[in-house]
């Protein structure tokens, strides 16, 4: 079967590109809209002992942990941080003792063995106690090197809410 | 000023090439940048920042994120639910997990978002109620902050 004419032969054939550029222009507002800006996410870890008895049995070289006290004022903000029993002003405060009781190149062994325990209270708003888990967990110098200070970390009992 | 008579009758032609090569790139562009995981992060929940916060290396398994709201209501994926049938939630994902072939309840790891005013006595019995349903595992997200 002959397909071309011989008069159409020497014709220059053209596409139309309208209806391809239209569904191209379409497929970039679409991904346009639907495109959302997302800041990087981090996760700190927890350990709950109290529901998780495989956990709840101390180690052997477990030493007993730093106990800081996070109290709420109005509205759920901070009042105060205790460490044990000394009273600090600031999480930076809190960083600093930290790191006089643990050391900046703690070693492996040490971060497995040292533990902070959070006591909150109830209505603190939940923002203080990732600034004060930031603080004992470590810090960033100017080079942007993390180092880490305590790797374990759990909360309290939850305080009665009143 | 005036035109040469020549050109007038002259067909003037686009090259459409390189706009049609933009097109595509922007296309692929926002089709990679396309996130398809943002039931996992919704707008009512705004983190506390920290700059110890980073993403991990390595994609953590077998997860449940739980967002905790302001108000007290909890998110399970996209499913806004009331404090009170968060146990129901739990229940039905851990059986989920456990008829999933390879998966087990014991390896997820509960990711709590929570809102910067939440109570952090809420964020304490909404761990102790998924202890109570049996998870064991938790972290609590941050959103990353720079120095």
């Amino acid at each position: 079967m002959r397909l071309l004419k011989g008069s159409h032969a020497s014709e220059k054939v053209t596409f139309d590109m309208t209806p391809m550029i239209d569904c191209c222009f379409q497929l970039i507002i679409f991904f346009m809209l639907s495109l959302k800006l997302l800041s990087p996410e981090g996760d700190f870890n927890i350990r709950m002992p109290l529901a998780a008895p495989s956990e709840g049995v101390p180690e052997p070289d477990q030493l007993p942990p730093m106990k800081v006290r996070l109290t709420a004022g109005a509205g759920g903000r901070l009042t105060g941080i205790t460490l044990g029993n000394r009273e600090l002003a600031t999480f930076v405060d809190l960083r600093k003792q930290i790191r006089e009781l643990v050391g900046d190149n703690p070693g492996p062994g040490a971060l497995a063995s040292t533990e902070v325990e959070l006591d909150c209270d109830y209505k603190l708003d939940y923002e203080y106690v990732i600034r004060a888990i930031t603080a004992v967990s470590g810090y960033t110098d100017d080079k942007g090197n993390v180092t880490r200070l305590v790797e374990k970390i759990k909360f309290s009992p939850p305080r009665k809410a009143g | 000023m005036k035109l040469k008579g020549g050109a007038t009758a002259e067909r003037v032609e686009f090259d459409m090439t390189p706009m049609i090569d933009c097109v595509f790139q922007l296309v692929v562009f926002f089709m990679l940048t396309l996130n398809f995981a943002s039931d996992q992060q919704s707008e009512a929940v705004r983190l506390p920042s920290s700059e110890l916060a980073k993403p991990a290396d390595t994609p953590p398994g077998v997860t449940i994120t739980l967002q905790l709201t302001q108000f007290g209501t909890v998110l399970v994926g996209s499913e806004e639910t009331p404090f009170a049938q968060v146990r129901n939630a739990l229940l039905r994902e851990k059986t989920l997990l456990n008829n999933t072939p390879g998966k087990n309840f014991k390896m997820a790891t509960i990711i709590i978002r929570a809102d910067v005013k939440t109570p952090t006595g809420k964020v304490q019995e909404l761990i102790r109620l998924c202890q109570e349903v049996g998870f064991e595992k938790f972290v609590l997200r941050a959103k990353e902050s720079r120095v």
